[in-house]
């Protein structure tokens, strides 16, 4: 018996222990810390696994019941899902102590129970889809992690956010038929649903050449439902409402960790179903490469035009997503490292910039729009530092972990002539056109609120939690950027342990 | 009349000098030119109009085109897809056979189906009672009264309602109610003890049993329902059910996973005690299941449990 061993199921099984029991707490503030706790343990649990496997270069199953693995369900942990449970734990617990103050503010105190066991729910099952050996239980927490995101944005109770969240439904609803239909197409072609077995039959079928059409309608179906799910370019209408009306910490977890959580899957399904020769050979790549690159141009020329801050830092992730997109489109390893890498960036530089976001907002008198965030860094400077931090990492700048990122796409771009030009060119754009996009609200946020007094106004209460969540966000964002290697390094032991 | 006047008056102004000539003309020319730019403008509107009623028209020939592309490529799909119930199908491997052969063996269930969804694949079926509590949860979230949606003329149709049913209205109903909620109960109750030994388990008897109670506070009202069935107990009673879900097969999952013995007895199949945790997980989700759909349906029909 080895207890490291043990340390998915508890992590699933914690989050949804505590998501269940939040229910008899009637006090929000209880609901809170019992969250904040259980991220701390589940945090320092899949530190503890990282550890484990990244010593031992390990990939190991763990079977979830007596039956061994045709016939039960069952958990598989390497390094890259340790690391990226623990990246999900470390922005889950910042944003949430980053956004308190809002949480209280926006949502009714007899809600914000409910707001609690949402996230403790989305938390786990985030959590299962990283971890999770089969493709059913995957679906089953795709519906809870459908189901919470649209209870996270419609929190507010506003007629805006309603109305976010009907689109949210919608777009998410059709983006899980998509995911089931091909789940149940590719059961009745193979007759298996643990990752591992599928491979094998699929394997079998590639061989002996039969199903070969239903075959290529699956993968690109699962494709599509994923990419309606997480957001990429001609997918994206639901994003910016969403994160518009959605309170702060719903906002930084949905745009940083849940759209993340099915891009996982989606890699997931590609090196232990399909095989990424097989993806490439269909040419999938190609349509999620192209599908990428537009996303990154049309999403930051979106952001550009938009005038509302919170929707501009959505059509920004858009752009993002088309990165990660365009990463896996290169089809290769180097490829979805690098499109991994920037998941990792994107989640740490884009929670940190809604949550300074939601804060700013707070503090300066009249929000929304940019020019109303006039003055709003003077009124709370660690907010304006971490909104420069966050927009560096965005636009690629070296130090910060978006850097990391990009550098790395390009470098897998090489490896062919066309996908290199193309990749160079619409990569150097978007960068261009991020800072654009960054430049006027950061000047707006540095500046005075009539441009001839010169006149700050007073400085906002400091707020100890959200100087302490910034100040982690941007700490982390240094580290990354900083120390990438090491990164990169856990990111390939764990992708070369998928094959 | 009204307009001749007020170019004679413009007239006399100029003759006795209060304005000139020029003005007059001005003034005139720039109501041509406003009348003009208003024409133009309006021009411009119809124009837009009709470029926006083409562009919703080209966007529904482009949905159409997309739906039938892809009902097309669908029913090719399920054409090539392997034929429903043949001998030989990709379906019928070492997969079902175990299930099939070794199920009662094994699960010490003899209804296949709850063996399979309670014991082998008791994680997908934890998932999905989370997927119920969390979707009950989010209508609470929405629908549940709190100061934003509270409406008087709600509250006030609501209260007629409730003083209808304490009056006698709805006889029929009622004394078909009092006759057949029995039954309704106790048939659930059988579907889910008999879970594991012949068709139904949790899911169906607690959707029977979830029914009754729908039709309870509808023919008596919820005053009446409230007596036995509030929001504290639903909340009480689900949290529970669901904890003992978890921690059962946690327990079992992590006895399985770290292959340690189970000690949770068999029993022998078709003894109403028996197949280990299949019967008490069976009514866990059979509670949770009514609790959720007689709360679904009283946020939202009341807003309130």
């Amino acid at each position: 018996m080895n207890l490291i061993h043990n340390i998915p199921f508890f992590s699933i099984f914690l989050a949804m222990f505590a998501g269940i029991v939040t229910i008899l707490i009637k006090d929000g503030d209880k609901a809170r810390r019992l969250h904040l706790s259980i991220t701390v343990v589940i945090g320092i649990m899949s530190f503890i696994l990282l550890m484990y496997t990244y010593t031992k270069e390990q990939r190991f199953t763990f079977m979830m019941g007596h039956f061994p693995s045709p016939w039960g369900n069952e958990l598989k942990a390497g390094p890259l899902e340790a690391m990226l449970a623990l990246l999900f734990s470390v922005v889950m617990f910042l944003s949430i102590i980053g956004g308190k103050h809002l949480i209280k503010k926006e949502i009714l105190p007899e809600k914000q129970g409910f707001y609690f066991i949402m996230m403790n729910l989305i938390f786990g099952a985030m959590l299962a889809i990283i971890y999770t050996n089969d493709l059913f239980t995957a679906y089953v927490f795709i519906e809870i992690n459908t189901i919470c995101s649209c209870a996270l944005i419609m929190a507010k109770d506003s007629g805006s956010s309603i109305i976010a969240t009907i689109h949210y439904l919608i777009m998410s609803l059709l983006g899980s038929g998509f995911i089931l239909f091909s789940i149940a197409m590719l059961y009745s072609i193979t007759g298996q649903l643990l990752m591992t077995q599928l491979k094998g039959s699929i394997m079998v079928l590639l061989s002996s050449g039969e199903y070969n059409f239903p075959l290529t309608i699956i993968i690109a179906l699962f494709t599509i439902g994923i990419a309606i799910k997480s957001g990429l370019f001609p997918f994206h209408t639901m994003l910016p409402g969403a994160y518009d009306s959605a309170t702060t910490a719903s906002s930084a977890i949905l745009s940083g960790l849940v759209l993340k959580s099915y891009i996982i899957l989606l890699i997931k399904m590609y090196y232990c179903v399909f095989t990424i020769n097989m993806i490439r050979q269909m040419r999938i790549t190609n349509l999620l490469f192209f599908l990428g690159l537009c996303g990154m141009v049309i999403g930051s020329l979106l952001a550009l035009k938009e005038r509302r801050i919170k929707r501009e830092l959505a059509y920004s992730s858009v752009a993002q997503i088309g990165y990660i997109y365009m990463g896996i489109g290169i089809g290769s390893d180097l490829g979805i490292e690098a499109a991994v890498l920037n998941i990792i960036a994107h989640a740490l530089a884009k929670a940190l910039l809604f949550t300074v976001v939601g804060r700013m907002k707070d503090v300066s008198l009249s929000q929304d729009f940019n020019h109303c965030l006039k003055c709003a860094a003077h009124k709370d400077p660690i907010a304006g530092i971490g909104f420069l931090v966050g927009s560096f990492s965005i636009i690629g700048i070296p130090l910060f972990a978006g850097f990391a990122s990009k550098l790395y796409l390009a470098i897998a771009s090489f490896i062919s002539p066309a996908k290199m030009a193309s990749a160079f060119i619409i990569i150097a754009a978007s960068m261009i056109l991020n800072a654009m996009y960054f430049i006027p609200p950061t000047i707006d946020i540095w500046s005075p609120v009539h441009e001839s007094d010169g006149n700050y106004g007073p400085r906002a209460k400091v707020s100890k939690s959200f100087a302490l969540s910034t100040t982690a966000f941007i700490a982390i964002n240094l580290l990354v950027g900083l120390n990438y290697k090491y990164i990169v390094h856990i990111v390939d032991i764990g992708i070369q342990l998928m094959h | 009349m009204k307009e001749n006047g007020g170019k004679w008056e413009k007239f006399f102004k100029w003759i006795n000098g209060e304005t000139t000539i020029d003005s007059v003309i001005l003034e005139n020319s720039r109501k041509k030119r406003f009348a003009k730019r208003k024409l133009r403008h309006q021009k411009a509107k119809f124009i837009a109009l009709r470029l926006k009623h083409s562009k919703r028209r080209i966007q529904e020939i482009i949905c159409i085109i997309v739906a039938v592309v892809f009902i097309g490529i669908l029913l090719k799909t399920a054409s090539e897809l392997p034929t429903c119930g043949k001998p030989d199908n990709p379906v019928n491997n070492e997969v079902s056979e175990r299930y099939l052969e070794k199920g009662v063996e094994e699960t010490g269930s003899i209804n296949l189906v709850s063996g399979m969804i309670l014991d082998y694949r008791a994680f997908d079926t934890f998932g999905e009672s989370c997927v119920l509590f969390t979707a009950v949860i989010c209508v609470a979230m929405l629908l549940k009264r709190d100061k934003n949606n509270i409406d008087p003329i709600e509250d006030q149709e609501l209260k007629e309602d409730e003083e209808i049913k304490n009056a006698d209205g709805s006889l029929i109903l009622k004394f078909v109610a009092r006759l057949v909620i029995p039954f309704i109960f106790l048939y659930g109750i059988y579907v889910i003890l008999n879970g594991h030994l012949s068709p139904g388990g949790g899911f169906s008897g607690g959707a029977i049993i979830g029914a009754g109670l729908m039709l309870y506070s509808t023919a008596y009202g919820q005053e009446n329902t409230r007596r036995f069935f509030t929001y504290e107990t639903f909340k009480k009673v689900s949290a529970t059910c669901l904890l003992i879900y978890c921690f059962s097969k946690g327990y079992s999952f992590f006895t399985g996973g770290n292959h340690l013995k189970n000690i949770i007895p068999k029993g022998i199949p078709g003894n109403i005690l028996s197949s280990g945790l299949i019967l008490p997980l069976n009514i866990c989700v059979g509670i949770i299941v009514a609790c959720t759909m007689y709360g679904i349906y009283s946020f939202f029909t009341k807003g309130d449990i």
